[in-house]
């Protein structure tokens, strides 16, 4: 299978339905694994980095799920590729910056993917739509215990898989859930959700922002530690949080629905204009308003069957994504900032401008809630 | 505020975390916090930045001289680059890392998956110890014919002809 293959349908993850589809964009699960007395990655000679990667790698093809799956070596792509990769959430910044030595295998949806050498011999990842952590821990779980027969993993009996970095031993596994929380957000909520996260050791960050200003208010959980808790406590541990955060992000828009009601509509009226009629949009203002877009979707101001459209519009308009678009490997910010504007112009010309009278007042669709 | 990183410029990125009940703080420049991947939202990075900066002192109570034979790695190495050289590193500095590794989780001991091979020799080896101990008490009863029989059982068990 060949890149343009990947670049050119996104992932399931993306068009995807899932529990709490709204609010949480995805769900992941990522393993960090090891051979046994090689060299982590960062330690290793070239020629140990690049036996490690024939072996990991020949193993990861052999995986009945990754048959056809798209697989190269780091240095074979170009950096504009491998930001695509970053964009798509298949590949770490980290990974990107590796080259000879390092590769990546995924499969064709995109819901599995492998880092090859990147801080350790194998992160593998698996990723879905919705809230589904227990489904995607049960995907990248059966991909590790049928390479495991392959690969001498590096075990330990007290400290359980053995990390280049100690803070991955134990269970090696991160999981984490994007969430779009324009309501908390709104609500100047956010710092006191991330305080208390943080509190039970679990982690809230922005994506693609500083600190808790977060670009597209898109937040990501995640666990912090990864000793001591067996994977399943884990994962229903931080299940059960994000199902706070979801049931507090739905109190809020509820309550700026009823208390600001104007302030709410006119920040979705205005989103949907000036990305309509920009000529040249940031990143960052195209991410906000989409969001704004996103939250207007799920009040029923825009028509659900376009849903998917304003989804991929947070990926389709990031740089790299952009200059594979129109098939350019440089290009200067302003140019990059028509371009994204004059894309989504294009995009946003089949969406209606937002219809008042429809306005749910069940901020959140209850059928979801039944699950 | 200083940069915990680079020590130079401006710090405007502000971390705290709380691990293993202990609060941690990290301020950062915006290159060093773009750079060491703080936005990045793989979900890894944080941890291991907090834990690279804090783990110099503590990984000290290992010889500064200790080398791991395996890949050459010292405690050196480790201060440098908050990763160590190989799994057999986690043997080598044992005793340094045990604290931090005490610090930086929820608890000091695995409880989840374990490759099954691993489980099946550990299984193994249970079993061959109970026979010991069953084999010396029957020697120690006098009953030879019993005991030649758990002798000849541990011998199969640890040729791999059962399990
Ligand atoms: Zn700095
Ligand atoms: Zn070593």
């Amino acid at each position: 299978m060949k890149l343009t293959e990947i670049i050119e349908n996104s992932g399931e993850w993306l068009k995807g339905d899932g529990p709490h589809r709204n609010i949480v964009v995805s769900s992941r699960v990522r393993l960090a694994r090891n051979l046994r007395s090689k060299p982590f990655p960062g330690w290793a000679k070239k020629a140990e980095r690049i036996e490690v990667l024939k072996i990991v790698k020949s193993a990861v093809e052999q995986l009945p799920e990754m048959e056809d799956a798209y697989t190269e070596n780091l240095e074979a792509l170009s950096p504009l590729e491998k930001q695509v990769l970053v964009e798509r959430h298949l590949i770490s910044r980290e990974h990107a910056a590796k080259g000879v030595g390092s590769g990546v295998v995924m499969n064709v949806n995109q819901s599995l993917s492998f880092m090859i050498n990147e801080e350790d011999h194998l992160r593998m990842q698996a990723i879905c739509c919705g809230l589904q952590l227990g489904k995607v821990f049960a995907m990248i779980n059966q991909a590790d215990s049928e390479l495991e027969p392959m690969l001498d993993f590096a075990f330990h009996p007290q400290l359980g898989y053995l990390t280049a970095c100690p803070s991955n031993v134990g269970t090696g596994m991160r999981a984490s859930a994007m969430l779009h929380l324009p309501g908390l957000v709104m609500s100047d909520q956010m710092n006191k959700i991330i305080n208390s996260v943080n509190k039970i050791g679990l982690a809230v960050r922005g994506l693609h922002g500083e600190g808790t200003e977060a670009m597209g208010n898109l937040f990501q959980v995640s666990n912090q530690t990864t000793l001591g808790e067996a994977e399943e406590e884990i994962i229903s541990r931080l299940n059960d949080v994000i199902e706070k955060i979801i049931e507090h992000e739905c109190n809020a828009r509820q309550l700026l629905l009823q208390k600001k009601p104007v302030t709410l509509l006119d920040q979705i009226g205005r989103a949907y204009g000036v990305l309509s009629y920009a000529h040249s949009i940031s990143s960052k203002e195209a991410l906000n308003l989409l969001s704004v877009i996103k939250l207007g979707t799920d009040l029923n101001l825009f028509p659900d069957e376009n849903r998917i459209l304003v989804d991929e519009l947070f990926i389709e308009t990031q740089p790299a994504h952009l200059q594979k678009g129109a098939h350019v490997q440089k290009m200067s910010a302003d140019e990059r900032d028509t371009l994204r504007a004059s894309l989504i112009r294009a995009k946003l010309q089949v969406v209606p401008k937002p219809d008042i009278a429809k306005i749910a007042t069940q901020p959140l669709g209850t059928t979801e809630n039944d699950e | 505020m200083q940069c915990d990183v680079c020590q130079q410029k401006e710090a405007t990125v502000f971390l705290t975390q709380i691990v293993g009940g202990k609060m941690q703080k990290v301020n950062l420049c915006e290159a060093c916090s773009k750079d060491k991947g703080v936005n990045d939202p793989t979900g890894f990075a944080l941890a291991d930045l907090l834990l690279g900066m804090g783990a110099a002192q503590e990984i000290e109570k290992n010889p500064a001289a200790q080398r791991c034979p395996v890949c050459g790695f010292t405690q050196a190495d480790f201060k440098k680059t908050g990763r160590l050289g190989c799994s057999t590193c986690y043997e080598v500095f044992a005793d340094g890392l045990e604290g931090m590794i005490r610090n930086m989780h929820k608890g000091p001991e695995h409880v989840g998956k374990a490759p099954v091979a691993y489980l099946r020799s550990r299984q193994i080896d249970q079993k061959i110890k109970t026979l010991q101990s069953s084999l010396q008490e029957a020697v120690a009863a006098e009953q030879y014919e019993k005991a030649a029989d758990l002798r000849d059982q541990i011998r199969r068990i640890e040729a791999g002809l059962e399990a």
